[in-house]
């Protein structure tokens, strides 16, 4: 154990904090939307129960507020402690958008304070509610900036790169590289439909025990037609990343979906594993979806790994975590869908034990899958850190 | 002014904040420990917290900030500090934790522990302890490169009399900027009892702050000889810290204008604190790293540099705003709110 290489600890210290990090720093984007948007519904409704919800989540954040906060900071020091050659280097080019970041996270601190301490303070209470939107947007921003970074770890542009390192440099351009606008789109899409399904889980969880209460029926109501109306958007980010990822970066398309040779009307392929000359076995394959999804064609082609160099491969079982992220979403998608459709039918409950139970599922399989997502986009870019440098 | 000094100053400026913001909070955290084992927090516990629940988490960004500020603007300090605080960096992430921790669960209202509030008293002092350190590293002696391989001498960071003094002063200043702030905070709140204790707080720990000073000062000459006659040259802004020392402790001493007092201990730390920088420049990291050799691309300097103006448009008004709610609302300082 303690003879490990100390570039495998840092990778590992790294990831761990980062995969603890990333689930409050979901919670932390997504949550402040709807706190504001249960207390706007509560005071133009001038429905208490609402006003509690929004009270009730925002003491619930105060906890995940301090838990993202403390590893936030140490995320920005590990990176510093641990990679002193990549920030060396890359600090050159991604301290614009960290810069900018904790700009973000400044201006959500300062308002997250006052929203928090201020709610009896006012008699107009929509005043109140309005500080509740620059964390809404503070929160938005900072994941926007962050992931920025990470798009342009996946296309780096901006920069000319000489004899010992950069020579010119425009941070603008970097920031705003080709991977920017659907990753930033399908981050901000995917925290939201995470926090949503959460809140439902807490919902349904509570109605399950406490058999029915007019609260937590609300809740469940608003958070349930929020996941849907989110996942759909996220399903749509992620056609687009993937549409992207062909054009851009076909290996991390082709490592996830084991797309080995080049070829026309490409299959999808779901799950199954490989067997000794690397061919998919006990897979679901679906006739040309790959290049439907990748082109928005079904005969289209769509390169595979056998044009990329060997040592330049992203390793394999990404394909899995892809899997997982895309069968999770889609689940997102059908329960809200089923309990619309149960609630719109009179004769049907759509509080039915099954029915709840299910929902309870979908909050922590939401952040599984934002797990499995990161885990893709980053094992995806390897053995690059900065990819094709 | 060429960049890279706006540069430094700015990070500098942020650093400031967080030590004034920082102090009052991790002095505080002392404070309200010391006076749960003496059996007097239902005086001041109610006060402390009153002030620290709404700012806490802005105390901790400006620290990010300024690290985020200084890797940004010289990438080379990510290199040989990031190589060389492995150990006290970590240290220092696990006491912030432990203190974010402490925020979060007392805001739930839950039953105070003994323990966490151990803790949170004993972070306050060792925080700033930990983090002084990268300041004694700066004056270089303690970090060495051979043939690109970054070395750290434990030996010689535990066993230099500058070290210790540093440290030193880093925890008198934080009791001393903490308490003449509760100073200040209770006369606003108008809570006699509470000002009778914070008051003797503050008057004593005025002059072990002085002497700390002093102490460090010296300690500094026979470590650094170019640093401590280039503080020499700038002898007239140490002095002015001495005179607005003065004026604090006297106000404090006095019982008027307690306001004015923290002010002035606030001007004190300003000197103080921009003398010392403003004379270790241009050495980042003596001898490895100066401002103007080790900075980033200009175009990333100056993009930074607008991004850092247009945020402080946005950053100024909410922070008088949250100052305005909390700290200058007498009706929520008395706890009316």
């Amino acid at each position: 154990m303690f003879d490990m290489d100390p570039v495998l600890m840092s990778r590992l210290l790294t990831t761990m904090t980062l995969l603890f990090h990333i689930i409050f720093a979901t919670l932390g984007v997504g949550v402040p939307l709807f706190i504001s948007i249960a207390e706007f519904i509560g005071i133009r409704k001038k429905d208490p129960h609402y006003l509690m919800m929004a009270r009730r989540w925002a003491r619930g954040f105060v906890i995940t507020v301090a838990i993202g906060v403390v590893t936030g900071t140490a995320i920005g020091l590990q990176l510093s402690l641990l990679w002193p050659n990549f920030m060396q280097v890359a600090g050159n080019v991604i301290s614009l958008p960290l810069f900018m970041e904790v700009f973000a996270f400044f201006f959500e601190a300062i308002f997250l304070g006052i929203y928090l301490y201020t709610w009896d303070r006012f008699k107009n209470q929509m005043i109140h509610w309005a500080f509740s939107l620059p964390v809404v947007i503070g929160g938005g921003m900072s994941a926007v900036f962050i992931t920025t970074v990470n798009a342009f770890m996946n296309t780096p542009e901006g920069f000319t790169t000489g004899q010992d390192g950069f020579v010119t440099i425009n941070p603008i351009q970097a920031m705003l590289n080709p991977a920017t606008p659907t990753k930033v789109f399908h981050v901000l899409a995917s925290s939201y439909v995470t926090v949503a399904a959460i809140l439902a889980t807490i919902a349904a969880f509570s109605l399950l025990k406490k058999k029915s209460s007019e609260y937590h029926k609300k809740a469940l109501k608003l958070t349930m037609m929020a996941t849907f109306i989110f996942a759909i958007l996220t399903a749509i980010a992620g056609d687009m990343s993937a549409k992207f990822l062909a054009k851009e970066q076909p290996e991390k398309l082709a490592a996830a979906e084991w797309h080995f040779q080049t070829e026309e009307g490409a299959d999808l392929i779901l799950f199954g594993w490989l067997n000794e000359q690397d061919m998919p076995v006990g897979a679901i394959r679906l006739p040309g979806l790959l290049s439907f999804l990748a082109h928005g064609d079904f005969s289209s082609e769509v390169t595979g790994l056998e044009e990329i160099p060997e040592d330049e491969r992203p390793p394999l079982w990404i394909h899995y975590m892809f899997d997982l992220m895309v069968s999770i979403g889609m689940a997102l998608v059908l329960i809200p869908l089923l309990y619309l459709i149960l609630m719109k039918t009179k004769k049907w409950n759509e509080h039915h034990k099954w029915m709840l139970r299910l929902i309870v599922l979908g909050g922590p399989l939401a952040m599984l899958s934002i797990e499995f997502g990161w885990i893709y986009a980053e094992e995806g870019r390897q053995p690059w850190i900065l990819r094709g440098l | 002014m060429t960049y890279e000094i706006i540069g430094i100053t700015v990070l500098w400026l942020f650093l400031y904040g967080y030590v004034i913001v920082a102090s009052i909070d991790f002095g505080a955290g002392f404070f309200s420990y010391y006076a749960k084992k003496t059996k007097k927090d239902h005086i001041i516990n109610q006060l402390i917290s009153r002030y620290l629940s709404p700012v806490w988490e802005v105390t901790n960004v400006f620290f990010v900030f300024f690290f985020v500020g200084i890797v940004g603007f010289f990438p080379d300090t990510a290199f040989y500090y990031g190589t060389a605080l492995l150990v006290p960096g970590s240290i220092a992430i696990i006491l912030l934790a432990i203190r974010g921790s402490f925020y979060a669960f007392e805001s739930y209202g839950s039953k105070q522990s003994n323990v966490y509030m151990f803790l949170y008293g004993a972070t306050g002092l060792l925080i700033p302890a930990s983090l002084s350190t990268a300041l004694t590293l700066s004056e270089g002696g303690f970090i060495t490169e051979t043939n690109g391989e970054i070395t750290m001498n434990y030996l010689k960071l535990f066993t230099s009399p500058y070290s210790w003094s540093v440290v030193f002063l880093a925890i008198v200043s934080v009791l001393y900027i903490s308490a003449t702030f509760l100073t200040f905070y209770a006369s606003r709140a108008n809570d006699t009892e509470a000002l009778k204790l914070v008051r003797k707080y503050a008057l004593f720990w005025g002059t072990p702050t002085i002497i700390a000073a002093l102490t460090t000062f010296i300690a500094l000459g026979q470590h650094n000889q170019r640093h401590y006659d280039r503080m020499l040259d700038l002898w007239w802004v140490f002095g002015l810290s001495m005179g607005f020392f003065m004026i604090s402790l006297g106000l404090i001493y006095i019982g008027k204008y307690y306001g004015l007092a923290f002010i002035s201990v606030m001007l004190q730390f300003f000197f103080a604190f921009f003398g010392y920088g403003a004379s270790h420049l241009p050495y980042i990291l003596d001898p490895y790293i100066t401002i103007y050799e080790n900075a980033t691309h200009q175009s990333t300097g100056i993009a930074l540099i607008i991004v850092f103006i247009a945020g402080l448009f946005l950053l100024v008004p909410s922070l008088i705003l949250l100052m305005k709610l909390f700290l200058f609302n007498a009706d929520y300082v008395k706890g009316k709110k």
